[in-house]
């Protein structure tokens, strides 16, 4: 029982990482991108196949951030110079991806298990492995945040919330889009590669339901949390994908469920997350209405009191 | 200086829908001008606004600033001259930044965004000052969601982020016109204040008849996507709404039609 929490904090700290990709282009950006789903799996590959080669896996891990971030300078292209809707460029790219990714492994998948990566060090004892993830995504978050506090990353946030506004004083947006959906297809492309080192083995469909995954994170940890300033929202998104990965462990020891439920699960968690606040507000909105309605109902009647 | 040359723009060109938006206009504003602009619906004024600050491009003409021709540069390369505030409140912030961030990105107006931190403690005293200026407490909010701002405080900050950098031009859109009367009022005398202290040469789209007479030193109407009246300093000095009113018939053979107009 502890075994399967520490193995899905330890899961869901490599997954931040993915979830904190999710969060740019979903929270900042305000773009839903779809790319992720491919890069995921490219990072796995590019990762797997590197250290095949001999690479360091230091390289091999830097070797998947850079093919994450040209994955995503492509969508970001086709959204903006080639005027792509948003889902489809991502969904465009994912389809692509799933092609490159079996090119760049040769095969549908890569195995690596026995080989040195950047993991198998510390994998041992578990304590360990989870201090030292901790420690690296933390840095990555702290990172992101003094980036997202930049003049660049404060224009790239504005590109998401006004990008009327921020082009008027002086930014291209199409350049902060690209910038953004890059950044973010890197970060999942890291999280990918370091799956491939700790499960041992890349392959082609190891991202597949991955944006799912990422969004759930990524409302979870918002919900747990709160959003209230960039530094918050990011660590609920880390958060959020530790509980994720929780909550998974403890439904799979549920025997009702299998391995395979886990993507409808994930789905729900997601729909339950995205409609109960609509329900929300339109109960609140009607409800207000009917007693501003009520209260000027009330009005004309009190002035006639007045008068009389 | 800035100056429009032969300007036309058409809308849906060669469809039923077809929109004559700017006709061979053609518009000098001298440095340090402030030229009120008024016009019927339709005629042509945010068009105006649009073709100078290149959010749209012109179909034929030339858009010139201090001599130089900018009609093909896109909107982010013209800011660094062009400051804007839009109709609506809510389309000159960002909502879910701070004050402070927002201020910090109307600082970088027209310039290259690295990676240097935006709002630094030097910049907060900056920000804090100016904000002083508008007299509505923000300086004491700098860390603030601009989304919790009403209408009018966002509109002040709107225009003191269109201005504070000192573009060489400053375009406004009926910017008090979503305002209750108080609020519009406050803006307007601000933006009289920033306008005079920094001599921005200064385009204001207005309906307030009464307003476009008392503001600035000049006075365009405009009519069917071409400027008909121009009205100098002198001239505007003695005029009355009713002799406006009287003059755009006179031109235009009809009555000034606006579903927003105010007398004043
Ligand atoms: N994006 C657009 N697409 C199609 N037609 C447009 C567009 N923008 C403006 N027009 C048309 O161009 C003409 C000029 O519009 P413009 O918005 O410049 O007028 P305006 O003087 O600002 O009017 P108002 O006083 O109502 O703000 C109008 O006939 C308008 O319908
Ligand atoms: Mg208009």
């Amino acid at each position: 029982m502890l075994d399967s929490i520490y193995g899905a904090i330890a899961l869901g700290l490599i997954y931040a990482l993915m979830a904190l990709g999710v969060y740019i282009t979903f929270r900042i950006l305000d773009f839903p991108d779809l790319t992720v789903d491919g890069s995921f799996a490219t990072g796995g590959a590019i990762a797997a196949v590197m250290i095949t080669q001999g690479y360091s896996p230091w390289l091999a891990t830097l070797g998947a951030f850079v093919g994450g971030l040209a994955a995503g300078a492509c969508t970001g292209l086709l959204h903006t110079k080639g005027k792509i809707n948003g889902l489809l460029a991502g969904i465009l790219m994912m389809i692509a991806l799933y092609s490159i990714n079996i090119r760049i492994m040769g095969k549908p998948n890569v195995s690596i298990v026995n080989m040195d990566t950047l993991l198998s060090p510390i994998a041992k004892p578990i304590g360990l492995f989870i201090l030292v993830l901790l420690v690296a995504v933390l840095i990555v978050k702290l990172l992101l945040d003094a980036f997202l506090h930049t003049d660049l990353g404060l224009a790239l946030r504005a590109t998401g919330d006004n990008s009327k506004m921020i082009r008027s004083l002086g930014s291209n947006t199409d350049t902060t889009t690209v910038i953004g959906i890059s950044l973010s297809n890197g970060l999942v492309a890291v999280s990918g590669a370091l799956i491939a080192q700790q499960g041992g083995f890349a392959d082609s469909t190891m991202g597949v339901g991955m944006i799912v995954i990422g969004l759930a994170s990524v409302i979870i940890g918002e919900a747990i949390f709160g959003a209230r300033t960039v530094i918050i929202a990011t660590l609920a998104v880390v958060m959020g994908s530790i509980v994720y990965r929780i909550v998974i462990a403890l439904a799979l020891r549920v025997e009702l469920l299998e391995a395979s439920d886990l993507k409808m699960i994930t789905a729900l968690i997601v729909i339950i997350a995205l409609v109960v606040p609509t329900v929300r507000r339109t109960y609140k909105q009607r409800s207000l209405a009917r007693k501003r309605s009520a209260e000027l109902l009330a009005i004309p009647a009190m002035d006639k009191g007045g008068k009389s | 200086m800035l100056e429009l040359k032969n300007v036309s723009k058409l809308f849906n060109p060669g469809t039923p829908d077809e929109k004559v938006a700017l006709m061979n206009a053609n518009l000098t504003c001298n440095s340090g001008e402030f030229i009120t602009v008024i016009g019927s619906n339709g005629a042509g004024k945010s068009t105006l606004m649009n073709i100078i600050s290149g959010v749209m491009k012109p179909d034929i003409g030339e858009v010139r600033i201090e001599g130089n021709a900018i009609q093909q540069l896109p909107e982010y390369e013209r800011s660094r001259w062009i400051g804007r505030v839009f109709q609506d409140p809510m389309a000159g912030t960002a909502p879910r930044m701070s004050i402070e961030e927002n201020l910090a990105m109307a600082y970088k107006r027209g310039q290259k965004r690295g990676f240097s931190l935006g709002v630094t403690s030097a910049k907060r005293m900056l920000f804090h000052e100016q904000l002083q200026r508008l007299g509505i407490g923000l300086e004491n909010r700098l860390s603030a969601k601009v989304g919790l701002l009403s209408g009018g405080e966002r509109q002040a900050l709107s225009l003191l982020m269109a201005t504070f950098t000192k573009p060489q031009i400053l375009l406004l859109d009926e910017h008090t016109a979503a305002l209750d009367p108080a609020r519009a009022e406050l803006i307007t005398r601000l933006t009289e204040e920033i306008v005079r202290e920094m001599k921005l040469t200064t385009l204001m789209v207005t309906h307030n008849m009464e307003q476009a007479i008392r503001l600035g030193n000049r006075l365009i109407m405009m009519d069917k996507g071409k400027i008909i009246l121009d009205i100098p300093h002198d001239r505007k000095k003695n005029l009355t709404v009713s002799q406006l009113l009287g003059e755009f018939q006179q031109i235009s053979g009809q009555q000034l039609a606006d579903d927003r107009i105010v007398l004043g």
